[in-house]
């Protein structure tokens, strides 16, 4: 599928390092992401693909860098009404979900609305609620509570939420891990029509090849803490690298 | 051991600097646009409401105990009339207070700690943050006022019940009319015994808040956290109303007694 991509650039990171003690996490990292692409970030478990993400949304302060998101350099911005109006222009999927396990699906998706958009018409909140849940398959999960959802239900209802906000960067992080391979894919397939419908732009952190192959335009591999490889599904599938190559086998 | 000593005080002075940062955002978070008007009236609903029949339990038992415990001694002296305006007076200036506060600090600290520590866990706290809202608004401040609120008032209840537990303590092994008791326990009482410990219950209700909710919002990744930092709310509001009681008499007899 190919899909229409604006030269410019909505992320930009820059010699980015990140320590945790003596744990060099983050060396060096240079990324880009374009408008409307989605870029699969591949890596094996504790190499520091979470911690990229979160400090693209200011959760973890990095240790020297600089990231840029739309313009705007995240890690000097002056106060938290600027960082609270960055955040909102993105979507952050956790990878438990990280669904308000007190409030029902309905309260879930209210929460932002009320707080971060202070929408205060019912009216529109329940349509916006309505339509984000039917977006992902969820139209009659409304008055459930998280506990009583499936783990795809679960995912699916966290992507609802992050979607509300209508953000324009949606950050997954592992959005398919711990799902059979039916709803992985589903999952995978739900990315990408969310991509076409909000013409979002996305960094997807997975070491899920079938959810690379279905969402990615471009691919890099990170590996201790370094991007070693770059390109499309097919190019890295064909790399000369053996690592690389090892994702695919 | 110079360098243990080192790191031991760096760590304290972290600690300290952090809770100070935390109040300080809790200060500043009261006073921002948006108050969670529906979330404080659960909370209050959660910490007073939902502790209304311990508390109140607890100081039935506290005012009969005391009168059947201290009614023989003070019968050898023919005292035994003043037992009323005794349980009156240790009740409302120390027991009824210190009493409710620790019994709080068990039950709403360590369930804020819980709370907010398993929220902290399942990353719930984070997704709010990075959403755009504000969890210290909805969490943290609605939870430390509404302890705030809501301490004093059980205290009010225990320091009742206490008295009703007295004339039951006192008609289990002699009799007095209800009028007789309660007027000579409302005699024994001053605006000086009242007013001190009314303050410093505030003073413990904004403890218990607080340190549930520091503990539960710095508790680490991992279940066990969890359990951690409820217990450890207890233990430190437990301590820290301790402490805030004996600056409060040392206070009061110097400001009030004197």
């Amino acid at each position: 599928m190919i899909r229409i991509m604006d030269n410019e650039n909505v992320i930009e990171i820059k010699g980015l390092r990140k320590s945790f003690a003596k744990n060099e996490v983050l060396k060096n990292i240079n990324l880009s992401l374009k408008k409307g692409e989605n870029l699969v970030v591949l890596g094996k478990s504790g190499q520091g693909k979470s911690v990229l993400i979160k400090c693209i949304v200011a959760m973890i302060e990095p240790d020297e860098g600089s990231i840029k998101i739309f313009d705007k350099e995240i890690t000097t911005l002056g106060n938290d009404e600027e960082l609270k109006n960055l955040r909102m222009r993105i979507g952050f999927l956790f990878q438990s979900g990280a669904l308000y396990d007190s409030m029902t699906v309905r309260e879930n998706l209210e929460f932002p609305l009320n707080r971060v958009l202070k929408i205060k018409d019912e009216k529109e909140i329940e349509e916006r609620s309505k339509e984000v849940l039917e977006d992902v398959g969820l139209g009659d999960a409304m008055d459930k509570m998280p506990a009583d959802l499936s783990g795809g239900m679960r995912k699916r209802m966290a992507l609802a939420r992050t979607l509300i906000e209508k953000p324009e960067i949606i950050l997954y992080d592992e959005p398919t891990t711990g799902l059979d391979p039916i709803t992985s894919k589903e999952i995978s397939e739900l990315i990408l029509k969310t991509q076409k419908k909000f013409h979002s732009s996305s960094i997807i952190i997975t070491h899920d090849m079938n959810c690379a192959k279905i969402t990615s335009d471009r691919i890099v591999v990170m590996n201790n803490g370094e991007f070693i490889a770059e390109g499309t599904y097919t190019e890295l599938e064909n790399s000369n690298d053996d690592f690389t190559r090892s994702f695919f086998n | 051991m110079a360098s243990n000593i080192r790191s031991g005080l760096k760590n304290i002075l972290e600690s300290i600097g952090d809770q100070a940062a935390f109040f300080s955002s809790f200060i500043k978070n009261i006073f921002k646009s948006g108050f969670e008007w529906n979330e404080f009236g659960r909370q209050c609903y959660t910490i007073g409401y939902r502790s209304f029949g311990i508390v109140a339990l607890t100081g039935f038992v506290l005012g009969f105990v005391l009168t059947l415990q201290s009614l023989p001694t003070l019968k050898q002296f023919g005292a035994s009339g003043f037992v009323p305006s005794m349980v009156s007076i240790s009740v409302v200036r120390e027991i009824g207070p210190v009493i409710t506060a620790l019994i709080c600090a068990g039950k709403v600290a360590s369930s804020i700690g819980a709370e907010l520590g398993s929220m902290k866990v399942t990353e719930q706290i984070d997704s709010m943050e990075v959403s755009g809202a504000n969890p210290v608004q909805y969490l943290v401040v609605t939870k430390i006022l509404a302890c705030f609120l809501m301490i004093p008032l059980l205290t009010m209840v225990a320091d009742g019940m206490a008295f009703i537990g007295g004339f039951a303590g006192i008609n289990a092994t002699s009799s007095m009319s209800a009028i007789l008791y309660f007027r000579k326990s409302f005699d024994g009482l001053d605006f000086s015994d009242l007013f001190p410990a009314v303050i410093k219950t505030f003073f413990f209700g904004l403890t218990i808040g607080f340190v549930g909710c520091y503990k539960g919002f710095n508790s680490n990744k991992g279940t066990a956290s969890v359990g951690l930092a409820a217990n450890s709310a207890v233990v430190t509001a437990s301590v820290w109303i301790i402490v805030i009681d004996a600056i409060a008499v040392q206070l009061t007899s110097m400001l009030v007694y004197n």
